[in-house]
Parts: structure tokens; sequence; C-alpha cells
């Protein structure tokens, strides 16, 4: 932070500092009185600062200049700003500035827990019929006829398998 | 027979039962989920937002839980319907807020609800009396499985479930209880416990959430983390915080009792008389004498039969339900009027408190 006298969430002079040090990470955050009472911070230890240090921690990363996210068009700034990200694939395009994050954030950085079982079965089983489909037209093409009937036949069996109806 | 006498009086079991679960008045969990390949509702345009609302609300509709359900948009809700759905905790305040293809689900039992479009795609959510944070935990998970036979759901091998905001990332599950704490209020001591709960990684809230305060002396403790550890392991962790925040109120009531039994007892009686024959009350000072009452009634100075009718007051009293009674809108003096009557006429059958033989509700 360039001007450690300035609240992070506006343009007043900070009188509240923070310190919360979480898997031996230190964390700061300045506020000014406004803001402190607005979000509530009364005692370090009786306020937790994990959506303070959500945009707090962002701040000190001009390394990594601006990131956009090629899916929907989020930039590290919108982040800034919202707290929040843009879709799904933000997580992939922030990968670099998220991970030091998630450290203090959570328990650990790794997903334990439930699982979509039965969307990841059916989206894998999508993903394999559209490159045996691929696979199909290739064969099509430069009239590998022996192979095509293969992937016809592996297609009819996964349609099957799914319940699918045939794709168009 | 003696307070202190009648403290060490071993009750019947049931009793326990009852008066333990009387501390947490609701469960509550809730599941964050996303669908796959598209931008979370705060960076959706509004096609985008629009044809999820159908997406979600569809699937969402057709599951069991919400057969012959409430389906509706955020925009076809009066601005005094919304309130009472807030009350009620079946929707956010957030979602409230958003008229743009926003949208929610509630189960005929009020048990479900399913927001659509809030900071999330979907916000899960079931609730249950009491302290059931197993039984809330498998009713949500069978929705939330059913939902997944329809829905794609942004999910990632290691993150887990993407969530807008990182803060929800993995499980996305926010469990929590509303729990009753008249004697850590009174005793000073809520300082002490919220310091102490949030070192155990959980977070200590008002009644309505962030931001709200906790006039009832009515708190909501959840879990912080939703990242690096499994859904049941949060939710046992959650269960021994709840357990010992329990204990501790247990033991502020049985101090309370024995230290100064006289002044417990006259904030118990204050509260009965104000109740009984005020004409003006806010709907903060209603919520403050409802919880001493209640715990009068948890201390045995009150009959048992009156906590429901003092539950459902807690929610009746609130300025949405308060006139949607009265099939009109009030400005909150009026408001203050109608609550006084309302609560008057409730009281003017309860029975007089009797201070002869109060517990501290452990045994």
């Amino acid at each position: 932070m360039s001007n450690p006298l300035k609240c992070d969430f506006c343009a007043k002079g900070a009188t509240v500092h923070l310190t919360q040090i979480v898997n031996n990470k230190v964390h700061k955050v300045d506020l000014c009185e406004d803001c402190a009472r607005a979000k509530g911070v009364t005692d370090p230890g009786g306020f937790s600062l994990a959506d303070l240090l959500l945009k707090a921690s962002l701040s000190p990363a001009p390394s990594t200049g601006s990131i956009r996210c090629e899916q929907c068009g989020f930039t590290q700034s919108d982040f800034k700003k919202h707290g929040r990200f843009g879709c799904p694939a933000c997580y992939d395009a922030f990968k670099g500035v998220l991970d030091p994050m998630l450290d203090g954030m959570h328990k650990g950085t790794l997903h334990i827990g439930k699982v979509p079982r039965t969307a990841l079965a059916r989206r894998s089983l999508h993903e394999r019929l559209t490159r045996l489909e691929s696979e199909l037209t290739d064969a099509i093409k430069s009239e590998r006829y022996e192979e095509a009937a293969r992937f016809r036949d592996e297609i009819n069996q996964v349609r099957q398998a799914t319940d699918r109806k045939p794709a168009s | 027979m003696t307070v202190d006498s009648l403290i060490a009086t071993p009750c019947e079991l049931t009793d326990v039962a009852a008066s333990k679960s009387a501390i947490v008045l609701m469960t509550r969990i809730r599941l964050a989920r996303n669908l796959a390949g598209r931008p979370f509702p705060g960076w959706a345009n509004s096609p985008q937002r629009a044809e999820v609302l159908e997406l979600c609300r569809e699937a969402v509709a057709a599951t069991s839980p919400m057969k012959r359900s409430l389906v509706v948009s955020v925009g076809e809700l009066s601005s005094l319907e919304r309130q009472i759905l807030v009350e009620r905790h079946l929707v956010s305040r957030e979602l409230m807020g958003s008229t743009q293809g926003s949208g929610v689900v509630i189960s005929k039992d009020q048990a479900f609800s399913v927001m659509v479009n809030e900071e999330d795609h979907l916000r899960i959510q079931v609730l249950r009396a009491g302290l059931q944070l197993k039984k809330a935990w498998n009713a949500i998970d069978e929705l939330d499985s059913a939902l997944e036979e329809s829905l794609d759901f942004a999910f990632s091998t290691s993150l887990g479930y993407l969530t807008a905001c990182p803060t929800n990332l993995g499980t996305g599950m926010r469990a929590s209880a509303m729990m009753h704490l008249p004697a850590l209020v009174i005793a000073g001591q809520m300082d002490k416990v919220v310091r102490a709960v949030n070192q155990l990684g959980m977070v200590v809230r008002g009644l309505f959430g962030e931001g709200s305060d906790a006039s009832g002396s009515i708190f909501q403790i959840s879990n912080q983390t939703t990242l690096g550890e499994s859904e049941e392991d949060i939710i046992k962790r959650l269960g021994s915080v709840l357990q010992s925040i329990i204990e501790h109120e247990l033991n502020a009531r049985g101090k309370l009792l024995d230290a100064d039994p006289g002044k417990l007892f006259d904030k118990i009686g204050r509260a009965y008389g104000i109740l009984r024959n005020s004409h003006l009350l806010s709907s903060s000072e209603a919520m403050n004498l409802l919880s001493l009452i209640r715990l009068g009634v948890d201390i045995g100075v009150l009959p048992d039969a009156q906590r429901p009718v003092i539950d459902r007051l807690f929610i009746e009293a609130q300025p949405g339900h308060l006139q949607h009674a009265q099939k009109g809108e009030f400005d909150p003096g009026q408001r203050d009027l109608i609550r006084a009557v309302r609560l008057r006429s409730e009281f003017a059958n309860f029975a007089s408190p009797d201070f002869t033989f109060p517990r501290d509700g452990r045994n």
C-alpha cells in the first residue's frame, strides 16, 4: 500500500489499522473511522478480516499487471471494485492472484467435499461424444471407412448409455 | 425450596432435551451453486440473467420437495410481500433488492427455498426448527443432487463449486444456527463469546445476517470458511461450537439465578407488564421484551406451552407481518400502535409469571 494513512475503502485518512495473522501470514487493513464503523469493526479479535482482505489483498499485486478473463471480459480492476468474479472461467484467468489470497481465507486451498458426480459424468460423456464425432468426420473425410465404422459404433454405444437422442 | 437446591435437583430427560433445543431457534443451511459456462449474476446482462432464471426455475420447480411450490420473480412481489419473505428468512434482502431477472422458489412447507440470480445463480436453502444440522444437511444434499440431474454446475476438482465470491468457494456451504442468548447478553459476555467463536473459524451475526443488530438477543452463528474441509466436517465443527455456546448460555443463566435472582425476575416481570399494558411498541423493543418472556419460559417462571406463541410473535411482531395482518401500509408510528394492540391482546391470555420455582434449564 503506497499510502498507509489512507482508508482502503474511501479516500479519507485511516485511523483504524487492523492486523490479523492467518496461516503465518500477516494481513493488514487500514480504515477511516466511518468505514470502520460501517464494517462493524470494533475489535480486531472479534472481527474477521476475510471480506476486507479480499479487496485489500489484490492491491499489492503490481507485477501481474491487468489480467482479463477471455471468457467474460472481466478485469482485475473489476474484481477490485466488486470483490466478486465475472464467471466460472475467471478462476483460471485470475489463478495467480487468487491462490495466495485463498491461503489466508479458507481452511485449505483444495476442495474436500461433495462432488457433482452426475453432472461431471454427463459432462465427460458429452465431451467423449463430441470428440468421437469430430474423429468420425475426420475419418470420413480422409476415407478411412473402417475406422469411421468403429467410431460410429462407439458413438451409438455412448448415446444408448446416456439415453441421448442423436445430436443434430 | 431454594434456587440452589432446585438447580441441583435432576429433572426428566425430556425436559433437558426440550430446554436445550429451546436455545437454538432454527437451523439453516444454504448452498451456493452456479451454472457452468455462464457469467455470474452480478456480471451477466439482462438477457443472460433472464435465461438463467428460466432454466433454474424450471429445474427447481421440477424437484420433488418443490411440488406445488411458490415460484415467483422478485418483480412480481409487492414491497410488503418482499418484506415478509425476508422476515421469515426465506429470501435475502439482497435478492429482494434486485428486481430484474431474479426469482425464488419456496416449498409449500417453507422448509426449502431456492433463490435464483442472487449473488450466485442458485442459493439453495433449507430451514429446520431447533438444532438439526445433520437432518438439514441430508435434506439439502438430496435437493442439490436432484438439481444436478438437470443442471450443469460450475465445478473444479481442485477448487470445488465455483462461486461469484471466493469466500464461498469449495463446498459453497454456509450452515448456521439462530440462537437465543439472553443470559450471555445480560451478563455482558457476548463480546467474549463472539471473539472465541471467531477464533474457531465461525462467525456471529445479528438476526438478519450481515450488519443487522441483535435485538431480541438472537444471534446467527455460522461457518466462515468453505474450502479445504468437507461438508460433514464443517457441520461437526459448527455443532460442537454450538454445543459449547449452549453450555455457556446455561451457565450464565445459572449464575444470574444464583447471584441476583431479583434483578432477573424484575426484568421478566417488567417485560410481562409492558407487553400486557403498553400502547406503543417499537419492533426492537418488542423483540427485547419477548426475548425476556422466552427466557422466563426457559427458567420455568412461565409455562412451557407459551414458548411457541412467543416464537410466532418474534416473527409476527415485525413490520412486514404486522402490516400484512392489518392489510395495509402504515408509517412506523402507526405500526408501533398496532404492534402494541396485537401484543396486548396476545398477553391478555398469558398466565402471569410465577417466580417461586425457577430453574436454569439444565436439569
